[in-house]
């Protein structure tokens, strides 16, 4: 993953013309979860070799019909052909056995287990009863070559970053001898010069025929790869247009039913009180010599590729992993945090890059997440106070403007914008004096992006310090008053909102 | 009313209905309060340690060191119980301390060494009954004062203590889960710890308390065993923590951790002491009992997975 040959070439994947048979329809499909209508009527429609772009708001139903198409779930009614064959009836590995493969969001590798063995899970190649992981070996080799991929096969499968996972499940799909890959937003944890990778490797399959539904939140991609886009809208199918006829604001407005005109609004601050202050922080082999300081009311944001030490930081700045050296100050006292609860007790609130994995508890409601950080503040001897609990819930669930349309629905059933603002609901309750915002849009839809944008503009006019990680330049341009940019651990520069270009960063961030 | 309706979504509640009004039918004897004390008393030490292991197995933990803790303190008590020596309160107390030790360690060694909770209490479990054995030298301890065997065997308002104690433990554990901040902590531990932990909450400080508590209830239920059965046993307990690991999981509780009530331990234990209690007044051999009780486990989980199904 060092070497980036095709960096200099500019794809343009637009021209090609695909093939008129369609290899996969959907006509009216519909599926109810308990006498809701998450799809209504779904008509789809994909040609050989074509890239078709999926788009919608969260809540949508794309994670639905791609659970229906590939069989995870049965539809209540409508059918689904694949190369004029009925399959709506097909279990997954069925759907697998027919070429239509899906990489899903969540990766889904064994640990233990090496690239190659990975790869060929479930279809070793066996001498006399021994899988011949020579053989095995091999042929991962050739597959990641012929690629572009440089990843080592024997790696387990837990060693590898997760741009690397989804590279290999790329793979693997591709020696499925997969004629249709679904990617449900292949690039949300990728760095810009993976997504180019990426983007190669779409380009490769396209022209062997292979057929993508291409699910993303990035409209930018889309424009850049894809063929045609159809847009859902609270289950129900809007449209299907080709790339070149839209612009973007044209399909936000599809997508969402109302234009939005201006998704950014950085503004510059005056110099206010020091919130945070990090001097010479350093971690072997994560990062070092980090010096940076947030001001109140201001967003400091932090840019770099994958691996460059943002998250890194912001867990060791936050209690969860430890550091080796350096001091971090609040307010200009010296704090010593060795745990998530040392850090909200100081004032300092965390929203992972990782919702599922360090966001929420699926198991519980929005109101029991919402108050798990500062639910001690409304208990009186180990009792939890519950009207005070609502009371507080309701009001910070209103600010934030969650849509659940009862607080004591459990988390894992929202779509994933609302969760993100149910973790930062739970963040702010405990009332930070800075708060850690580390990819906040990620997988989410634009108009929560935007909610969460404003929100952002809203917390720094009270006064609260944002420290913001972000992927997304654009994001990070719109949002920063100022930017750190992080190459491989190492700061290169802090850039005023006057100074920084995408140009700029990028130029530091590989440095 | 509250109550009946959390209990609606588990399918073994309306199971439990089912087979009480079935059994209701066949035997007269079924439904009168003397066999419904019968069952109550027979399923409380089973109830105590049950509820106890509902707390760690919420957090995803389990605790197989049940069954010796059982025999550490009833050996304990037993020793400290004989007549006219110490007051009341010290055989119960160093009992209770006892329990409370050992679930301790538990913890300790479990958020300490990172060791898996099913290796880290099978090993307290050998641990726990050599204990028993090197305390009482290996003999049952007998000779008890007789206000010490009241408490298994006596009456209080007219209700058997046995049945005093687990209604009071049940609403003590109920109020833990349900109104607490530590009740609050351990579905969220279970749900996901490193959420949990991320959230600010101190993931160990839970599971000391939750292994310390399945301890001292253990503790509780050496001391009722050891009074009813008027002596100290060594080898008392032998296997009781599967059976209050199955009621856990009958009653709805998640192995997986982050789901689970102590009305569903309750459900569970309950219909572990229905179906034997009626396949002995149906004179149903006890070999036929053991297989019956293994399909209900596995069905009542099935039953669950089915009901998940349908909820998604």
């Amino acid at each position: 993953m060092r070497k980036f040959p095709w960096k200099q070439k500019k794809m343009n994947l637009n021209k090609m013309q695909p093939a008129t048979e369609p290899i996969l329809g959907v006509n009216s499909l519909c599926k109810s979860f308990l006498g809701v209508k998450a799809l209504n009527d779904i008509h789809f429609e994909l040609n050989k070799g074509e890239v078709h772009a999926l788009l919608g708001e969260n809540g949508a139903g794309k994670s639905t019909f791609m659970k229906i198409l590939i069989g995870l779930l049965k539809a209540d009614s409508g059918s689904i052909y694949f190369k004029g064959e009925p399959i709506e009836n097909l279990d997954v590995h069925a759907i697998i056995q027919k070429g239509i493969s899906m990489i899903h969001q969540e990766i889904l590798m064994i640990p233990e287990l090496s690239v190659a063995q990975n790869i060929f899970l479930a279809k070793e190649v066996n001498r006399a009863f021994f899988i011949d992981e020579q053989v095995i070996n091999q042929k991962t080799e050739t597959l990641l070559r012929s690629m572009g991929i440089d990843i080592e096969v024997s790696e387990k499968a837990k060693n590898l970053s997760i741009a690397q996972l989804q590279l290999v499940e790329i793979a693997k799909a591709v020696s499925n001898e997969a004629k249709v890959i679904i990617m449900d937003e292949p690039s949300s944890a990728l760095s810009e010069l993976e997504v180019e990778l990426l983007f190669k490797i779409i380009a490769d399959l396209k022209s062997k025929g292979v057929s993508i539904i291409y699910i993303s939140h990035k409209m930018d991609e889309i424009f850049q790869i894809a063929d045609r886009i159809t847009i859902l809208r609270d289950g129900k199918y809007i449209a299907t247009k080709n790339t070149k006829d839209l612009d973007k604001s044209g399909l936000i407005s599809l997508m969402v039913g109302r234009e939005i005109k201006e998704l950014f609004t950085a503004k510059e601050l005056p110099e206010s009180e020091v919130i945070l202050k990090v001097e010479n922080l350093n971690k072997k082999g994560r990062f070092s010599n980090i010096n940076f300081e947030v001001h109140s009311g201001e967003v400091l944001g932090i840019a770099g590729l994958m691996g460059a030490g943002r998250t890194e930081i912001a867990r060791a700045i936050y209690g969860l992993d430890n550091f080796d050296s350096g001091e971090i100050r609040l307010k200009g006292k010296k704090i010593s945090i060795k745990s998530p609860k040392d850090a909200i007790a100081e004032g300092i609130g965390y929203v992972s890059e990782d919702r599922k994995g360090l966001g929420f508890i699926p198991e519980l409601s929005v109101k029991q997440n919402i108050s798990l950080s500062s639910i001690s503040a409304y208990s009186k001897a180990f009792l939890i106070d519950k009207k005070e609990e609502q009371k507080a819930v309701k009001q910070i669930a209103e600010e934030l403007q969650i849509k659940a349309s009862n607080l004591n629905k459990k988390v894992k059933y929202l779509s994933g914008g609302n969760q993100q603002k149910v973790v930062i609901a739970r963040v702010l309750l405990a009332k930070p004096a800075l708060v850690i915002l580390d990819e906040p849009s990620r997988g989410i839809d634009i108009g929560a992006k935007h909610e969460i944008y404003k929100l952002i503009r809203q917390l720094t006019e009270k006064g609260l310090a944002v420290l913001l990680i972000s992927s997304e330049l654009p994001e990070i341009l719109g949002m920063s008053d100022r930017i750190v940019v992080l190459s491989k651990g190492k700061q290169k520069i802090t850039l005023t909102q006057k100074e920084a270009s995408q140009e700029k960063i990028m130029h530091y961030a590989l440095h | 009313m509250r109550y009946i309706n959390k209990l609606r979504h588990y399918g073994i509640f309306i199971v439990f209905l089912a087979i009480c009004i079935n059994l209701s039918l066949i035997s007269p004897q079924f439904l009168t309060i003397s066999n419904w004390t019968i069952i109550i008393t027979q399923v409380s030490i089973n109830a105590l340690l049950a509820f106890g292991v509902t707390f760690v197995i919420i957090t995803g933990g389990i605790d197989l060191s049940l069954g010796s803790i059982v025999a550490v303190s009833g050996v304990t008590a037993a020793m400290l119980a004989h007549p006219n020596t110490y007051p009341l309160i010290v055989p119960i107390l160093a009992a209770l301390f006892a329990g409370l030790l050992i679930g301790a360690f538990n913890g300790f060694m479990i958020t300490k060494s990172k060791i898996a909770p099913f290796i880290v209490t099978l090993g307290t479990m050998t641990i726990g009954r050599g204990l028993a054995l090197i305390l009482s030298d290996g003999r049952p301890v007998s000779n008890l004062s007789d206000s010490f065997v009241f408490i298994g065997s006596g009456k209080l308002l007219g209700l058997p203590i046995l049945i005093l104690i687990l209604v009071i433990m049940f609403i003590i554990c109920s109020v833990i889960l349900n109104k607490t901040t530590l009740g609050r902590y351990i579905y969220a531990l279970g749900g996901n710890e490193q959420a949990a932990r991320a959230s600010g909450i101190m993931v160990t400080r839970v599971k000391m308390m939750v292994y310390s508590i399945s301890g001292v209830l253990a503790g509780l239920a050496g001391i009722l065993l050891t009074s009813r059965i008027t002596t100290g046993q060594p080898n008392a307990g032998a296997g009781f923590e599967l059976d209050a690991i199955a009621a856990v999981v009958i009653g709805g509780t998640s192995t997986s951790g982050g789901k689970g009530s102590i009305g569903g331990t309750m459900i569970g234990v309950l219909l572990i002491g229905v179906i034997n209690n009626s396949l002995d007044l149906l004179n149903v051999s006890s070999y036929y009992q053991q297989v019956v009780m293994g399909l209900i486990i596995i069905g009542a989980v099935v039953l669950d997975s089915l009901n998940q199904k349908s909820n998604y």
